[in-house]
């Protein structure tokens, strides 16, 4: 529903389902909670299948793995840290360098805050990083943000060690954007 | 399953003074009186014997004065003198009532009550007598009529006049709450509205777990539920109709995501928060004709919004002092007054029915309270406190709340609980999983 019909048909062909619903934490959604509950508290939790080949430096698994798909936040902070930066440069680089990908930015919280504010910090630590890849020459009509607040945790425990991983901001590519 | 969901027609008969029962003997006893708040109370000691079936109602007659007992008991400020202990029988509902029996047990009320169905439909008709003095109590006797599949509903009306007079407060039983129903691991939890009585009974689903839903809201009829949904791929505030289910996004606004709505008293306007570019204000959107209207323009978060019950005015929470605090501004938006003043951290803020006071959660040092304080922020006190307690919500008479408690770690979960406003009878309510984000019907029609 977010994307162009035509978009749609050149994802199936790619079968890159796993990744083309912004809602791809829905039950009903491939790579959705099945897979989130198969990786346990690994962080590992993005279902490989239909990213490409890690050593392909143009594929998705690649900007995953080796760019790195998400920075992390202080607690109640949406400022980008120098960490964070200069990961970001890197995601600028290569979307510049792989225009073909659209982009959807998760923002995350913690746990340690009410439902509504950690919808709001999350969708401030989304736009964050997109104002940062805009910054860097990524197109913004490319981009689309989106907040989980803390309905998405990616480690469970409930201390610091976990929450720290979980105050993120998370770049998900699909095929989309004229591939 | 396709869920439905109907509120069932009462009819209630009043007036009926035919039921009050043999004269009133003369007696200097003060009446039974419960004042909520005022200190500690001792639980008022109640009896009510199993109603009398009058025809056809079989088990009924018994299983609704148990809820009557339940909803009395369930308050914390009465107890009931368990049936092995009565030395009389209720037999017949006009038959005379043995005081001195019932005063020998100590019972300072006693519930009697028959029931009659036909088809289905039935008749519960029931009188509170004042034990001491030996007489029906000011305006509890009364007979409802309604359905059979309706007929906890009766229960709770029946305890609801009882609670009335006793305690002088508005009743709360006949009501429902929505809420989320949770399944799954933590990392990937499964969200679905649902709706039950207000103790937990009749629960029924409203939409599937394929997307997350998050904090339903009633409206002030009770036959509208908003609520927040990833239905479209992205945080959207939905409006469902609860007797048909039928629902439709509201306020679609490309690149924005809307959040944490609620209800105008009149029922006509949804405030709720609008995220532009990272940056959430509060909007108020007319239902009818779609105007929209900002409320707040700030650089920080403003969220939580809830009306005054007069419709006059909204307390929301903003993190503009840099962390969350609880403001009050006019319902045509504004700058808005700071209220809350204490150590930590104040959120979802939610005002009274009754105006007189607004909940809220707190964080500080590490847990989480919910609370209450005056309309000008005087007065704050913690009801509760652990590891994560929030988002409260107000009982249709403003004397209890209910509000999501969730445990730590891994196997941590959320269950629903409910406190009344002394800080007293704080108990979970019964739910077949893990439950979330409980919002309080108004007092059924």
């Amino acid at each position: 529903m977010m994307l162009a019909p035509k978009a749609l048909l050149v994802l199936a062909a790619l079968t890159l389902a796993a990744c083309q619903n912004p809602d791809r934490y829905g039950s009903g959604g491939a790579g959705g909670a099945g897979g989130m509950g198969g990786a346990g508290g690994s962080g590992g939790y993005i279902d490989t299948t239909g990213l490409g080949d890690p050593s392909d430096p143009r594929s998705i698994a690649y900007f995953n793995q080796t760019v790195g798909d998400r920075v992390l936040f202080a607690v109640d902070q949406s400022t980008l840290s120098p960490e964070a930066r200069t990961i970001l440069s890197g995601q600028a680089g290569w979307l510049n360098q792989n225009p073909g990908y659209a982009i959807i930015i998760e923002g995350h919280a913690d746990e340690k805050g009410t439902r509504e504010y950690n919808l709001a910090l999350g969708a401030r630590r989304a736009a964050a990083v997109q104002q940062f890849l805009i910054s860097q020459g990524v197109a913004g009509n490319r981009m689309k943000t989106i907040s989980y607040g803390k309905e998405r945790p990616i480690e469970v425990c409930s201390e610091e060690a976990c929450y720290a991983k979980n105050r993120r901001a998370v770049t998900v590519l699909s095929a989309g954007a004229g591939v | 399953m396709r869920p439905s969901f109907r509120f069932v027609t009462v009819l209630i008969a009043l007036g009926l003074a035919a039921f009050a029962g043999p004269a009133a003997q003369a007696q200097d006893a003060p009446p039974p009186r419960i004042v909520i708040g005022a200190g500690v109370i001792e639980p008022m000691p109640i009896a009510v014997p199993a109603f009398v079936d009058e025809g056809g109602a079989s088990d009924l007659a018994r299983d609704l004065s148990r809820v009557v007992a339940s909803d009395l008991v369930g308050t914390g400020f009465f107890r009931e003198i368990p049936a092995d202990a009565h030395i009389s029988r209720i037999t017949s509902f006009d038959g005379g009532v043995a005081f001195e029996d019932w005063k020998a047990v100590n019972a300072q009320v006693l519930i009697t009550g028959a029931v009659s169905a036909s088809g289905d439909r039935i008749t519960v008709k029931f009188r509170a007598y004042d034990v001491l003095n030996g007489k029906v109590m000011d305006g509890a006797a009364l007979q409802f009529a309604g359905t059979t599949a309706g007929w906890r509903r009766m229960a709770h009306k029946v305890a609801d006049v009882v609670y009335s007079k006793i305690t002088g407060e508005g009743g709360y039983f006949d009501s429902r709450v929505v809420f989320v129903s949770e399944s799954g691991p933590k990392n990937a939890r499964l969200k679905r509205l649902a709706v039950m009585d207000y103790d937990g009974a009749n629960v029924q689903y409203l939409t599937d777990s394929g997307s997350i839903v998050l904090a339903p809201r009633f409206s002030p009829t009770g036959d509208r539920i908003l609520y927040t949904s990833y239905e479209t791929g992205f945080p959207r505030i939905t409006l469902m109709d609860v007797g048909s289910l039928k629902r439709r996004t509201l306020e679609e606004q490309p690149g924005t995501m809307t959040f944490a709505p609620r209800f105008s008293p009149d029922g006509g306007t949804v405030v709720f928060s609008l995220e532009r570019g990272g940056n959430s204000d509060i909007y108020a959107l007319n239902i009818r004709s779609g105007q929209l209207s900002q409320l707040t323009n700030s650089p920080s978060i403003e969220t939580a919004p809830s009306f005054s019950p007069d419709g006059s005015q909204i307390v929301f929470e903003s993190d503009r002092s840099g962390t969350q605090q609880v403001y009050i501004m006019p319902a045509s938006g504004g700058e808005g007054r700071r209220i809350s003043g204490g150590e930590g951290r104040y959120s979802t803020p939610v005002w009274s029915p009754r105006g007189d006071l607004i909940a809220f959660t707190k964080q500080n040092a590490g847990r989480f309270h919910i609370g209450v304080m005056r309309t000008d922020g005087s007065e704050e006190r913690l009801l509760t406190a652990s590891f994560l307690d929030e988002g409260p919500t107000w009982a249709p008479n403003g004397r209890v709340i209910m509000f999501t408690r969730e445990t730590s770690g891994g196997g941590g979960q959320a269950s629903l609980w409910s406190v009344d406003i002394t800080g007293r009878n704080l108990k979970q309510i019964p739910t077949d999983g893990p439950s979330s984000d409980p919002a309080w019907s108004p007092l059924l029609p």
